[in-house]
């Protein structure tokens, strides 16, 4: 029974990864970009969160009304005025740039919040749990994983559905074709940066109710989106939930073991299905 | 109004480092069509993109109804009116047959074409409007990318090289279908290698040879003598 308390858990705490991976995935489908920045911006969702629960006296959940659109519209300026500069051929300028912009935007955060950690007080919430035969689930961790599913969701109905998915899959396809079709490709790219943010500002958010946080950890949450994405595959967002699940399962049941293997249990599963599996698990069929 | 609705003036244009369009003086009339033709490397695929936008051009060197649009992008271009079925056909793979041809109609324009008319024009495209764009044949492919460029209602259309890799059979159905596709009061640019097929459907043409016009004239009274002279630049 503590075996599978262990591995509901995981499966849960997959949820909030699959959320981490599920902007990076997006904007990495629709340009080819790579962004080392994720971590932190998902970090900079947090501290938004706090400010905005401090100076309101909101609940953290309903400082989303907030955030989210903040951080859409963050996506969107940073792709107009400084990413899209970088896109080309060449795959290095993107990287150096968002690598830098990593650097800065921890570097920001600590000057203005500074070094101590931090976390967004969810009140009952945090504690609150539900007994499902036998098991103890908090009800956090639930509706996390509820949200990664509905996001995902949301995700792949837009892109398979929609104007905006079709404009997204055109551009991915062919830049110079889609602009024939009238599509400005830098806007576009702007809407798939700020449609990745909006998904990160849930995450960030969900994370801070989660756990502490302070301006540094933005690297380890871009290394847990990062496998995540290619434990399922590049380019299919069921298969990051499934990777964001397997990651989370392999953490938990590492740490059953022993406390000290939480994280190099789930470097381990990556290391072993990337080994195994070079596409990930459920790579996108080539067309 | 003027009476051309495009119009190149000492168009100089470049393909990477080296310079592909010297000097290219050439205009298109209202509702006619026009055939460009000339040897691989001549400079017409360079041309295309000049006009659609895909190179930016200096100020002055091409004019869309007298609208300079040298230096606009390739989707404000695509605004104004000028479709392009583009070499290869380059249709959108993650895209449906008919997801490519909504997308080719998502800019709102005004005229005869609709879903239903390119079904109507083509119908076998009906029957495969849910499968990917990729598993059609080259053929079919040719007709997505036709009726993705006839989506939009443009007022003028630019066919590159549609003849490119298919059997003769194929393109045959699809010559005798243009007629039907430009009698729509459009004007047309074919660029093309066969140079009989492009005599036979067009009223005028320019021939280009590095990156020069080497000849104009009315496609009807040109003569093959001519052609060869221009097309390969012997004297």
């Amino acid at each position: 029974m503590e075996w599978l308390n262990a591995i509901v858990q995981g499966a849960l705490l997959g949820g909030l990864y699959a959320l981490f991976a599920a902007g990076l995935s997006l904007i990495f489908g629709v340009m080819r970009l790579v962004n080392i920045a994720h971590g932190d911006l998902i970090v900079l969702a947090a501290y938004l969160g706090l400010t905005v629960t401090a100076a309101t006296g909101l609940h953290p959940l309903l400082a989303l009304v907030v955030v989210v659109p903040a951080m859409g519209a963050i996506g969107y300026a940073l792709q107009r005025g400084l990413l899209n500069q970088t896109l080309g051929d060449d795959l290095l300028p993107p990287l150096l740039v968002t690598f830098g912009l990593s650097v800065i935007i921890q570097n920001g955060l600590l000057e203005v919040y500074s070094a101590d950690p931090q976390k967004l007080d969810a009140g009952a919430l945090e504690t609150a749990s539900l007994s499902v035969g036998g098991l103890s689930l908090g009800i956090l961790p639930v509706l996390t994983f509820a949200v990664a599913v509905a996001v995902i969701w949301a995700l792949q109905w837009t892109f398979y559905h929609t104007s905006l998915g079709r404009a997204f899959r055109a551009v991915s396809d062919n830049q110079d074709i889609a602009q024939l079709m009238g599509l400005n490709r830098r806007h576009v790219f702007g809407l798939a940066m700020a449609l990745a943010l909006v998904v990160t500002g849930i995450a960030g958010i969900l994370l801070g109710i989660r756990t502490s946080f302070d301006p540094s950890i933005g690297g380890g949450r871009l290394i847990f989106a990062f496998e995540a994405v290619i434990i399922g595959g590049l380019g299919n967002l069921w298969g990051t939930l499934a990777g964001g699940v397997i990651l989370g399962v392999a953490q938990t049941v590492g740490a059953k073991i022993d406390p000290g293997w939480q994280l190099l249990a789930g470097h381990l599963a990556f290391l072993f299905i990337l080994a195994v599996r070079p596409n990930g698990l459920f790579p996108r069929i080539a067309a | 109004m003027p009476d051309d609705i495009l119009r190149m003036q000492g168009l100089d244009a470049h393909y990477q480092d080296f310079q592909a369009l010297y000097g290219v003086d050439m205009h298109v009339d209202t509702g006619e069509v026009l055939a460009i033709i000339g040897a691989n490397g001549a400079g017409k695929t360079t041309l295309m993109r000049s006009i659609t936008g895909l190179i930016a051009n200096g100020p002055g060197q091409i004019l869309y109804r007298g609208v300079d649009i040298g230096g606009m992008r390739a989707d404000q271009v695509a605004r104004l009116g000028l479709a392009m079925v583009p070499e290869g056909r380059q249709l959108f793979p993650s895209l449906s047959v008919e997801e490519n041809l909504v997308i080719g109609g998502q800019m709102g324009r005004r005229g005869p074409w609709s879903l239903e008319k390119v079904f109507a024009l083509f119908p076998i495209l009906k029957d495969r409007r849910a499968v990917p764009s990729t598993s059609l044949s080259g053929g079919q492919q040719q007709m997505v990318a036709i009726g993705r460029a006839l989506m939009s209602n443009p007022d003028i259309i630019l066919f590159d090289e549609i003849s490119l890799g298919l059997a003769p059979i194929v393109i045959k159905d699809i010559y005798d279908a243009l007629p039907g596709i430009i009698g729509e009061g459009m004007s047309a640019v074919i660029v093309e290698q066969d140079i009989t097929k492009a005599l036979s459907v067009s009223s005028r043409v320019y021939c280009l040879q590095e990156g020069r016009v080497s000849l104009e004239g009315a496609s009807a009274t040109i003569s093959r003598e001519e052609i060869s002279r221009a097309y390969f630049g012997i004297q």
